[in-house]
């Protein structure tokens, strides 16, 4: 056996590994100050905002219409003459709900299309992914499409800038809601096994002890939900807390109903579209022996929370101007709260990066993110300043009747994600024409 | 060898011939041992690998980490399948206990460097590959297919049950020490992490091209040839059965480990029965016959999404056909490559190369 070369080699593979043995692996060092005072990704006549959003695959069904109704807003806005004289060129990239993807095209974006901002990247394990790489690099991470409370964290992400309200503030809504107008009544909860239902419970818990009887999970990979609809059953729980999305909603009404178990239904804002949930009821009875039975009537009397307008309320201004710029710019023909989900996001970025003002940087538009006075088009005062990232800071309760109806029963009130008390509030919105959002 | 016919053989060709000494290239290259052979190549490689990240960006840099863990996780599913004969449909949680296990390490242990962490994953996939082949061992074709199915559908489902540790659904993010201190300025910590990834996958590589062309490959290949044979050839059958998963599921394992390594996350969303038929289809598409189909399978699972989007985009298809022209063409070339080209892109090549050389006879 030669013993030259392969000498040669054991040495430089032990030099290698001792190169690397210098550190461990797990120790980061403290990443450098980055510089915002630059306009990456803007021109004379364009921005370029970037977004990741699942476009195709098992999520895609549910989300796909939240970059529909940006892409809907930001053509209206185009179409008005843009932003300061500039075009928005929103790109969006699949991830496939695929975290493995979503650092690909994240980097994609920042790298390749040299976005200026990432908007609305959606979903909690997706987005957990790239929020360290986002704030590494000087992206502005703006408005996450998520409830998770790991978008306000301002001391490890300054750059991200949370939207929705997260799980636990509207939890502790919700918990008092009930313990106030069904107090007596056996409460059981049905929730996601993520951060959803984890941040929710510790937001109903503030509020709701001995009343709890049962609490369910469900994995997101699951198809059924008898087991656990016959648990609140059994245990006779009165009032279902549901954490989950449309899916798991609709599916949880309609085994309740098929056992003949009619519980109150409160649901939160991820699940509670009710336009998607009819789809989804009628999708579900479809060749079973519930096909006649129209969607209102499993879903008549949910309670819902949300904080963003309705496209079922005629009079919601701002419902009714996504409805006649959907009509006009968007792709397909149902306009479902998911797309008023990406159409409110749309149309507050928009509004901020007017604020930012002619002379276009990341600086400037974090600054005015951090002094911007928010009024619409959600119903919810919104935080995006002094340390707070929250977003929305509340959220308002509806009551749903068969017939497409809502009953406001409760206006919009305000909260923090520890344990401080619930406030009203009397916040007012601009209409859509006094918003200043485009040119 | 003292057998009669060998004796009559050299008497036949006459006296003072024994084998001449073939000084040519190639027969020197032959006449270094293997391991020394196939750690030369390795070094070269890495040397190519390093000269296209100096002229190439982050996001390539990132890619090519991603044809790497790729490339070491399909060869060593190409050992089991292509080598062995046994068909495997869960390689994919292979991958998943790697990164997994990389992930845990960096959270609880992150004092450890990354060549301890590489070590720890090598050996916790192999005690998976010692269970999964010895449970397998007596099975075959599609039974053996049908209980590494098991695996793949069912591994994932673990992260729920130990959501405190695993992270549930929403899996486990870390992050890795980039370039060290001295090197801060040479490299940039996407370049260090594909140049560590690279070097694992050429030190794999080489270690699997090394048993697949010594005596354990020889075995193994007799197994797929025909089982009762080798068995009364004297091939330990069970015994090599269990080696060649322990080596797939330690080279998926390292390819899953260097995977959290460079992303820093590890979800079950990643790591779907989806990804275990790709990775399966993707070594068919690439040749199924030799190591180098790897290359070719890593190369289109990375890039081929990319490239479709890309000429989608160009075309400027409609969005609900740019979304899903990637596994539609995808689909279509394997379907292609199956009817005329069986030995995928790696077999047509071969036989492209000894057309292009028919003066060489053997």
């Amino acid at each position: 056996m030669r013993r030259g070369p392969l000498g040669a080699l054991a040495a430089a593979l032990a030099l290698t590994v001792m190169a690397t043995a210098c550190t461990g692996a797990g120790e980061v060092a403290d990443s450098g100050e980055v510089d915002l005072d630059v306009s990456t990704g803007v021109t004379d006549d364009s921005i370029v905002l970037g977004s990741h959003q699942p476009l195709t695959g098992p999520a895609a069904p549910g989300y796909l219409a939240v970059s529909q109704g940006a892409r809907a807003v930001f053509d209206y806005v185009n179409a008005q003459g843009g932003i300061h004289g500039r075009q928005i060129d929103y790109r969006v990239e699949d991830d496939a709900y695929d975290p493995a993807q979503t650092i690909d095209v994240t980097r994609q974006l920042v790298i390749e299309d040299e976005i200026f901002a990432m908007v609305g990247g959606l979903g909690t394990p997706t987005h957990g992914g790239v929020i360290d790489y986002l704030n590494e690099e000087g992206v502005p991470d703006i408005f996450p499409s998520s409830g998770a409370l790991a978008w306000n964290n301002t001391d490890e992400h300054p750059l991200t800038y949370g939207w929705q309200t997260d799980y636990t503030k509207e939890a502790k809504i919700q918990g008092q809601y009930i313990s106030e107008n069904f107090s007596g009544q056996n409460v059981g909860y049905l929730y996601q096994n993520d951060d959803v239902g984890e941040d929710s419970q510790a937001g109903l818990d503030q509020y709701l002890t001995d009343e709890v009887v049962a609490r369910e999970h469900y994995e997101s990979e699951v198809s059924d939900l008898s087991a656990q609809v016959a648990e609140f059953e059994r245990t006779d729980a009165e009032v279902v807390v549901c954490s989950c999305i449309p899916a798991f909603v609709a599916l949880a009404m309609l085994e309740a109903a098929s056992i003949g178990y009619e519980p109150q239904w409160v649901i939160s804002s991820i699940g509670g579209d009710t336009a998607t949930l009819q789809g989804l009821l009628a999708q579900f009875t479809q060749d079973t022996e519930a096909e006649d039975v129209p969607a209102d009537a499993f879903l008549d009397g949910a309670v819902i929370t949300s904080y963003m307008p309705r496209v079922e309320d005629q009079e919601d201004e701002w419902a009714q101007f996504f409805l006649e710029v959907y009509g006009e710019y968007g792709e397909g023909e149902t306009v479902t709260n998911t797309h008023v989900f990406g159409m409110t996001q749309a149309v507050m970025v928009a509004q901020v990066l007017k604020s930012a003002g002619e002379d276009l940087t990341r600086q400037s538009l974090v600054d005015a993110l951090e002094s911007q006075e928010w009024q619409g088009p959600g119903l919810l005062p919104f935080s995006s300043s002094g340390g707070d990232h929250g977003g929305h800071e509340g959220v308002y309760v509806v009551q749903y009747q068969a017939g497409g109806t809502f009953e406001m029963v409760q206006e919009p009130r305000v909260t923090d994600r520890e344990g401080g008390d619930i406030e009203e509030t009397d916040f007012e919105r601009l209409s859509p024409e006094a918003l200043d959002f485009h040119d | 060898m003292s057998s009669p016919t060998g004796e009559s053989a050299e008497r036949a060709t006459g006296p003072a011939t024994g084998p001449s000494p073939d000084t040519s290239r190639r027969g020197r290259w032959r006449a270094l041992p293997s391991p020394l052979r196939h750690l030369l190549l390795a070094a070269l490689g890495l040397a190519a690998v390093t000269a296209l990240l100096f002229v190439t960006g982050d996001l390539t840099a990132l890619r090519l980490a991603a044809v790497g863990y790729t490339m070491l996780a399909i060869a060593g599913l190409q050992l089991l399948v292509g080598g062995s004969g046994q068909v495997s449909l869960g390689h994919g949680a292979f991958m998943m206990i790697g990164a997994y296990t990389m992930t845990l390490l960096v959270l609880h242990q992150p004092m450890l460097p990354i060549a301890a962490n590489l070590l720890i994953i090598v050996a916790v996939s192999a005690v998976a590959g010692i269970a999964v082949g010895a449970a397998t061992a007596r099975l075959h074709g599609p039974y053996l297919a049908g209980a590494t199915l098991i695996l793949a559908v069912g591994l994932p489902g673990l992260t729920h049950r130990y959501h405190e540790l695993l992270g549930g659904s929403n899996g486990l993010n870390i992050r890795t020490a980039g370039a060290p201190p001295f090197l801060q300025g040479v490299f940039t910590n996407s370049e260090w992490k594909a140049l560590v990834v690279w070097t694992t996958v050429v030190i794999g590589l080489a270690v699997l091209a090394t048993i697949s062309s010594g005596r354990l490959g020889r075995r193994m290949r007799s197994l797929r040839d025909d089982e009762t044979a080798a068995a009364m050839a004297g091939v330990p059958v069970g015994r090599t059965k269990v080696v060649a998963f322990v080596i797939a599921s330690a080279a998926g394992g390292l390819g899953g480990g260097l995977q959290a390594y460079v992303l820093g996350t590890a979800t079950p969303s990643s790591f779907t029965l989806v990804l275990s038929l790709t990775l399966l289809a993707a070594l068919v598409f690439g040749g199924i016959g030799s190591l180098w189909g790897a290359l070719w399978a890593a190369i289109t699972v990375v890039y081929l999404q990319i490239w479709a989007t890309d000429l989608a985009r160009s075309l400027e298809l409609s969005r609900n056909v740019e979304n899903n022209l990637p596994v539609v063409f995808f689909g279509i070339v394997l379907i292609l490559v199956l009817r005329f080209w069986p030995l995928g892109v790696h077999g047509a090549l071969t036989r492209l190369g000894s057309r292009l050389r028919p003066s060489q006879t053997r």
